[in-house]
């Protein structure tokens, strides 16, 4: 243990010790300061209201008791509020009139003590400026020494050095010991499937209807007017009895109806609309939000999270923000009753990039 | 001290009475003679005349824009086939005759009376079939919160936040707050898709769940947030900004207290 060699003698009155400090500079610290300017000391002590008058010594004082008395007041409040205001009934604003009360009080009770003891701080106790110097970084030659010999002792009598065999199985035990939590986290994670197959494929297959969001009512080509909004899911998804969050996630659609002079289609993507319904994916490609934030007239898509902007009419391409690649489209079809069915999967993984997606 | 102030911050009775008012007037009033079944030919000929009133309303207050027959301009869409529930819709909540064109048209003051709204709304049905105003019992607040709340969230929360404070577009569109808005504009616009707003016909939210949508709004409206301080319930924007400012302050101003010296 290193001693404090100069612990306790060094607070010294202000005025009697700043300049003998100028002339030696202490050993840990001896760095020759060339042009150093003098040490100006401290200003002239100026006494208080309350050290020279002692009504306003004790108006401060009466001010500090009334703070800490006032602290017991916010404990005792806070305990009969409790009582006062039960949270029995099950109205969410009995919860929050017993919180409200009860927080009020306990705040009372701690900031009445923080202010009272601060204000004593300042206004009553001893306010001389005192100087404590700081003592040298390095330990002395004994401190040191007697440092390296209780390590030694030590090594000696616990034999760590001697007996091998024992300190390396200790290491070899404290190395192994988190193995089981790595175990457990890789747990977490889907079993017996590559996380990137996971990333790349949703719920969407050849033939799948698109069905309202949340009820699962497929949906006909003709509900569909000029303007409107769909938001969808696939069938099926309500009655998945795993990961069906996880699903929607994937598979959230938002489906729009555009004039179809309106829509501008690349000719390789020609028939992946009909009529001018098309269907995407409403998962960013910048962090994931659902992007739902469509404005009809001008056919922009806004995701709300970082006002990434897409165009509808042009394949959804960002035409803001920080997002990278347009969002994936759903391609369509109507089957033999009517109703919309994706013609497969998303042709590309949905969402934002991961590891293996460039 | 706590429960009056809770009392205080929720609306006053007279503001639900002055609410419904509103609602009956415009659901009730002219419309709810028309639709009586019991006086089939009075109402056709009421009909007839209301069209030719609305007729010359429309020439002498929107035709500059949309167009003498309503076939649209330059300035303005055509509005064959729009339906009474846009035209009231947008001349109900002062939209339109709109004051300049900008990137949306915003409620301000309404500038015809409610007979007026109607004239004008059955001239421009009376051009091409559309949607209808709702009937009374699908805005009058009657149905499902809860169910309306799901599909709110689902459907509006994204654009007009999830408590129906509103938010911001693109390019200084917005879509307003849903507050204060009466049902049957709420329908009306769910319906007709005004401006940028994407239409949700019946096919898609039916006239029952949209009649949920609008007790669930007109619930939370009624049952204020149990947090306490709402700050416009725009989330973390106003939320963030109080506590900067507020929150930061207070530790500066005593942090400054604790270090200064006594007098």
């Amino acid at each position: 243990m290193a001693q404090d060699d100069n612990g306790g003698t060094d607070i010294a009155a202000a005025g009697s010790s700043s300049h003998e400090h100028e002339v030696a500079a202490s050993p840990g610290t001896a760095v020759v300061v060339a042009d150093g300017f003098e040490n100006p000391g401290f200003p002239p002590h100026r006494k208080r209201v309350t050290d020279e008058d002692p009504k306003k010594a004790k108006t401060a004082e009466r001010a500090v008791y009334t703070m800490f008395y006032l602290s017991i007041v916010g404990s005792v409040w806070a305990i009969a509020a409790y009582m006062i205001f039960p949270m029995e009934s099950n109205d969410v604003f009995d919860v929050r009139l017993n919180n409200l009360s009860f927080g009020l009080g306990v705040s009372l009770a701690l900031l009445a003590i923080g202010f009272g003891a601060v204000h004593w701080a300042k206004a009553l106790m001893h306010d001389v400026e005192l100087v404590d110097e700081r003592h040298p970084v390095r330990g002395s030659e004994e401190t040191r020494a007697g440092a390296v010999k209780v390590f030694q002792d030590a090594d000696q009598e616990s034999g760590f050095t001697r007996r091998s065999v024992i300190r390396n199985s200790l290491i070899g035990a404290l190395v192994v010991f988190p193995l089981p939590a790595v175990v457990l986290f890789r747990g977490l994670a889907p079993q017996d499937q590559d996380p990137v197959e996971l990333l790349s494929h949703t719920m969407w297959t050849q033939g799948t209807r698109l069905t309202l969001d949340p009820s699962g009512v497929p949906i006909k080509a003709s509900d569909i007017t000029i303007g409107s909004a769909f938001h969808v899911i696939p069938e099926g998804l309500n009655e998945l009895e795993h990961h069906r969050l996880e699903e929607k996630a994937k598979a959230a659609v938002l489906l729009m109806r555009l004039n179809p002079e309106e829509l501008n289609e690349t000719p390789d993507r020609a028939d992946w609309s009909y009529q001018g319904i098309v269907a995407y994916s409403k998962i960013c490609t910048h962090v994931g939000c659902p992007v739902a934030l469509y404005e009809q007239h001008t056919h922009h898509l806004l995701c709300p999270c970082h006002q990434s902007q897409f165009d509808v009419a042009n394949h959804c391409e960002v035409i803001f923000g920080p997002a990278k690649r347009p969002l994936p489209q759903l391609p369509i079809a109507v089957d033999d009753e009517g109703y919309l069915v994706a013609q497969s999967d998303f042709t590309e993984p949905v969402g934002p990039s991961f590891w293996e997606r460039h | 001290m706590t429960s009056s102030k809770r009392r205080t911050g929720r609306r006053s009775p007279l503001a639900t009475v002055a609410l419904l008012a509103l609602g009956l007037v415009f659901t009730g009033g002219a419309y709810a003679a028309f639709s009586t079944g019991t006086a089939q030919a009075e109402v056709e000929a009421t009909s007839q005349q209301t069209i030719e009133e609305g007729k010359k309303l429309f020439q002498a207050n929107c035709a500059t824009c949309h167009g003498l027959d309503a076939q649209g301009t330059e300035a303005g869409p055509s509005l064959v086939g729009v339906g009474a529930a846009a035209v009231d819709f947008q001349v109900g909540t002062g939209r339109m005759p709109m004051q300049m064109q900008g990137p949306q048209a915003e409620q301000k003051p309404v500038q015809f009376t409610d007979e007026q709204t109607k004239q004008l709304a059955y001239y421009v049905a009376s051009l091409g079939p559309g949607p209808d105003i709702p009937a009374d019992h699908l805005v009058n607040g009657g149905g499902d919160a809860a169910n309306g709340a799901e599909l709110f969230r689902i459907n509006c929360a994204m654009c007009h936040n999830v408590a129906g404070a509103g938010g911001a577009l693109t390019e200084g569109k917005y879509a307003p707050a849903l507050n204060d808005v009466s049902g049957v504009h709420i329908y009306e616009a769910m319906v007709t898709g005004p401006q940028n707003m994407p239409v949700f016909n019946d096919l898609n939210i039916t006239p029952e769940d949209k009649r949920d949508i609008i007790t669930y709004l007109q619930y939370i409206q009624d049952n204020r947030s149990p947090g306490g301080f709402e700050l416009g319930s725009l989330g973390p924007v106003s939320e963030g900004l109080f506590i900067w400012i507020f929150g930061l302050g207070t530790i500066v101003a005593i942090t400054v207290w604790i270090t200064a010296k006594s007098n």
